[in-house]
């Protein structure tokens, strides 16, 4: 069955017709267009699917699109302004702390979660904060780095 | 154009109309936001309906086809299960539906339920704890659910709504065995209210991962102690994880600590009784020898824990 949904997504109230089983994820993904958020585990695993939901980072694929009305919903696509890429992407790619990309977009997002309450964070909040994010290729060094980097960029330091 | 407009004009002329080819991973479903606590009950009365809260272990075990669901009841706009509430007694009552994320930030439960805050922090990651509820968590009946030991040393009462009114029991009581519960399709659970706790007392709840976080235990142990005027243990309990078909009690233990002032010695032998009392199978995560043995030196340094909580100097466990 169709349904439609409408919320806030980057920003923007969007409304899709969108099947009444479909997952955050696939409205996002299926009837949005926005292929930023990517599907990993589908069970809540490897956190590439991470969004923020009025600000908290949760899996899109553990949650009903019939869920989103009412939610102020964040993506990927939603971060840079313009060209200009967000101090947490700017900082992921000057640490090089990428390497297929795939869970990049949900480590993002995980590490705006953590800094938009946590403007200091240490390496141990930062660890705890991207634990739900499994990167498979480049291990987790640079990604503490690159979000150390990005805390002093957005003057937490 | 964008990419669903161009999907759907590609589709519109090689997909014959109302065919959807799309993969879809759940299978059909109703879902309803119901407002009151009885319009829920209502349509739990509907048969094949299932609680919906945070839904990160129902969504993930539809999607795998472990579970057939006809009517989703998502709860999460009923105000009376989302908040924590202060009761009349001095305690705490935590509506079913609160998620791990809010259980854990809440001051009341910060200040006199610690255990109960770090277990919270202990369920899944950041995305998870964000959504699973703490009922969930129960409701769930995982043996190896991280909420549930804290919650039983805390001696907390599950309340459930039925459509025969509700009822209320030690939270411990209300699990049957690997995901069974006493909860009916016809019922719902509310809340757990966790009494005021003693002085002086302590609660502390250790598990064993391999991995430090986003993993499940392969042994846990929570553990309670309150001491009398002279320092003797005049209450406890301990509840176990990961060792039995459901969390438990282990009665050995808890007879062995009452009566007694806390000593490494002591706590080490108490360690062995919960070794005991623990029914642990032997899987993938780990053979029950091995459960035993992390039992007991889990339970010894919860209780550890506890000790230093309320200031008395045990001198450190070996191990």
């Amino acid at each position: 069955m169709k349904t439609l949904i409408t919320c806030t997504v980057n920003g923007e109230e969007r409304t899709a017709l969108a099947d009444t089983r479909d997952t955050l994820l696939e409205l996002l993904r299926d009837r949005l267009g926005l292929t930023g958020t990517k599907e990993g585990c589908g069970n809540g695993n490897c956190g590439t699917c991470t969004v923020l939901v009025d600000g908290a980072a949760v899996c899109a694929c553990l949650m009903l699109a019939q869920e989103a009305p009412g939610h102020d919903i964040l993506t990927i696509e939603g971060l840079a302004t313009g060209d200009a890429l967000h101090p947490i992407q700017q900082a992921i790619v000057a640490t090089g702390a990428t390497q297929c990309g795939f869970c990049t977009p949900g480590i993002v997002l995980s590490a705006k979660a953590l800094l938009d309450v946590n403007a200091l964070p240490t390496d141990a909040e930062i660890r705890h904060a991207i634990a739900g994010n499994l990167c498979r290729c480049t291990g987790y060094g640079k990604v503490v780095e690159a979000i150390q980097s990005a805390a002093a960029a957005l003057g937490g330091r | 154009m964008t990419f669903p407009q161009l999907r759907e004009r590609i589709w519109s002329v090689y997909v014959p109309a109302g065919l959807d080819l799309r993969r879809q991973s759940l299978q059909d479903f109703d879902y309803e936001r119901p407002q009151t606590l009885a319009e829920a009950l209502a349509l739990l009365r509907g048969g094949d309906a299932r609680v919906l809260a945070g839904g990160t272990d129902l969504i993930a075990q539809m999607r795998e086809g472990r579970r057939s669901v006809g009517c989703l009841v998502d709860i999460k706009g009923v105000g009376e299960l989302t908040g924590i509430a202060t009761t009349a007694e001095g305690g705490v009552a935590i509506g079913a539906a609160a998620s791990a994320a809010t259980v854990s930030r809440s001051s009341p439960i910060a200040a006199n339920y610690p255990a109960v805050a770090q277990s919270a922090r202990l369920i899944g990651g950041v995305q998870v704890q964000n959504r699973a509820s703490l009922g969930g968590n129960i409701c769930n009946a995982a043996p190896s659910a991280d909420a549930v030991p804290a919650l039983i040393c805390h001696a907390a009462v599950a309340h459930i709504a039925g459509p025969a009114g509700t009822r209320q029991l030690p939270l411990e009581e209300l699990f049957v065995g690997p995901g069974k519960t006493t909860i009916e399709p016809s019922e719902l659970l509310v809340s757990i209210v966790l009494p005021p706790p003693p002085a002086p007392s302590a609660v502390a709840y250790l598990r064993f991962t391999p991995r430090r976080e986003m993993d499940i235990a392969i042994a846990g142990a929570g553990t309670y102690i309150r001491l009398d005027r002279q320092g003797v243990i005049a209450e406890a309990r301990v509840a176990l994880a990961s060792v039995g078909p459901t969390p438990m009690r282990a009665p050995l233990a808890e007879q062995r600590l009452v009566g007694e002032r806390p000593t490494r010695a002591l706590l080490e032998e108490v360690g062995r009784c919960a070794a005991q009392d623990a029914r642990p199978i032997t899987d993938t995560r780990g053979s029950g020898d091995y459960r035993r043995s992390l039992v007991a030196v889990l339970t010894m340094r919860a209780l550890a824990d506890c000790c230093a909580q309320l200031g008395i100097d045990v001198e450190a466990p070996s191990k």
